[in-house]
């Protein structure tokens, strides 16, 4: 007689206990949110490549490594805590905890432990002030941001969108052991490229975000005060992303490209200010991560010795 | 899925966990050693 034959499904339902289940190595990966922290660990490692001082390449990994493990952690602590929204999301649902293929408490417990071991390497490797700036980082995406403000307000994103924008001061002062104007200026860069990123996202998931009681801005002001919204940002970046160049911690090339890409940005604004479906907002997603992408490579493009050593201009 | 093939699965998956720990784990003593050696101004 062959064994009974069971679905996955009916598997998942049978898990009661932690040692029911048994995650992949992939599940724990995913926990991280790797895309995320793609994007966290370049423009950390932009920050410590533009900070005046010298840093040994092995710690410099060091300290990439840990800004890369702290946002993998504080990203696996926020899919524990957002399990059941999660759940409702079309984008998320296929995550490891509302997939049910791994344990709540394996999750918080695999994220608190990454946590405090990057905070910890940080700061036996590097200097306090770094591992500091990574804690606080840390505990400002996880308490303020998912637990305090993601639920409540549609502000969510826009004061939360301060934990995203630590990795490069992170990295500043991992090489210098301090904060300067010029790392808040790199820090002021993400905090307000955050907002319209993150809402050109929620104005073509509002659905999800709805049904998940999430309120974010779309949801609870519609979608052409987002639009707004978003428009007004793209004029705030404008200073903000030339203000590096502003602080002489660029040169001239970053100082144009700055220029060129806020008007680009703008002008994407401008498309979904004026479309009245989801394509326009999806592109400017898409070109906000470019957006932010370009601009931290072309400042360490711009410092880079030897490569603009064009006669006449003082790169 | 058959109850045989689930059990399988979940031995894989206990042994390529364990794998990953053991790896981690070298890791992580490989990179204190390391960070060490670099502290102490051996290896400048």
């Amino acid at each position: 007689m062959s064994p009974p034959a069971l679905d996955t499904a009916t598997v998942a339902l049978q898990r009661t206990t932690p040692a029911d289940f048994v995650p992949a190595v992939g599940d724990y990966f995913a926990l991280l949110k790797p895309r995320v922290m793609s994007l966290v660990v370049f423009t950390g490692f932009v920050g410590l490549y533009l900070a005046p001082g010298h840093l040994h390449p092995l710690l410099a990994a060091v300290a990439v490594l840990c800004i890369a493990v702290g946002a993998g952690a504080a990203g696996a602590i926020n899919m524990w805590y957002e399990r059941d929204i999660d759940a409702l999301m079309d984008r998320t649902r296929h995550r490891p905890l509302p997939a049910g293929r791994m344990a709540p408490g394996d999750a918080l417990g695999f994220g608190a432990v990454l946590a405090v071991s990057s905070v910890i390497v940080m700061g036996l490797a590097l200097n306090p002030v770094a591992a500091a700036l990574l804690a606080l980082a840390i505990v400002f995406y996880v308490f303020v941001y998912t637990i305090g403000l993601k639920r409540r307000t549609p502000q969510n994103i826009v004061i939360g969108g301060a934990a995203g924008a630590f990795p490069p001061m992170i990295g500043w002062a991992a090489v210098t052991g301090q904060v300067s104007v010029a790392s808040l200026a790199l820090f002021a860069l993400i905090f307000f490229w955050t907002p319209p990123h993150f809402w050109a996202l929620s104005l073509y998931r509002a659905g999800d975000y709805a049904r998940a009681g999430v309120p974010m801005l779309p949801v609870v002001a519609g979608k052409a005060e987002t639009k707004k919204q978003m428009l007004l940002y793209t004029f705030v970046l404008w200073p903000v992303a030339l203000a590096p160049a502003l602080l002489h911690a660029t040169g001239w090339l970053y100082g144009a490209a700055a220029l060129v890409l806020s008007a680009l940005f703008t002008l994407c604004a401008l498309a979904v200010w004026r479309d009245a479906g989801d394509r326009a907002a999806r592109r400017m997603f898409g070109f906000s991560l470019l957006y932010l992408f370009l601009l931290f490579a072309l400042m360490a493009i711009d410092r880079a010795p030897g490569l603009l050593a064009i006669p006449g201009f003082g790169a | 899925m058959s109850e045989l093939a689930l059990m399988d699965d979940r031995q894989r998956r206990i042994r390529s966990r364990n794998r990953a720990l053991l790896l981690l784990l070298l890791g992580v003593v490989a990179l204190f050693y390391l960070i060490a050696l670099v502290r102490l101004g051996v290896w400048s």
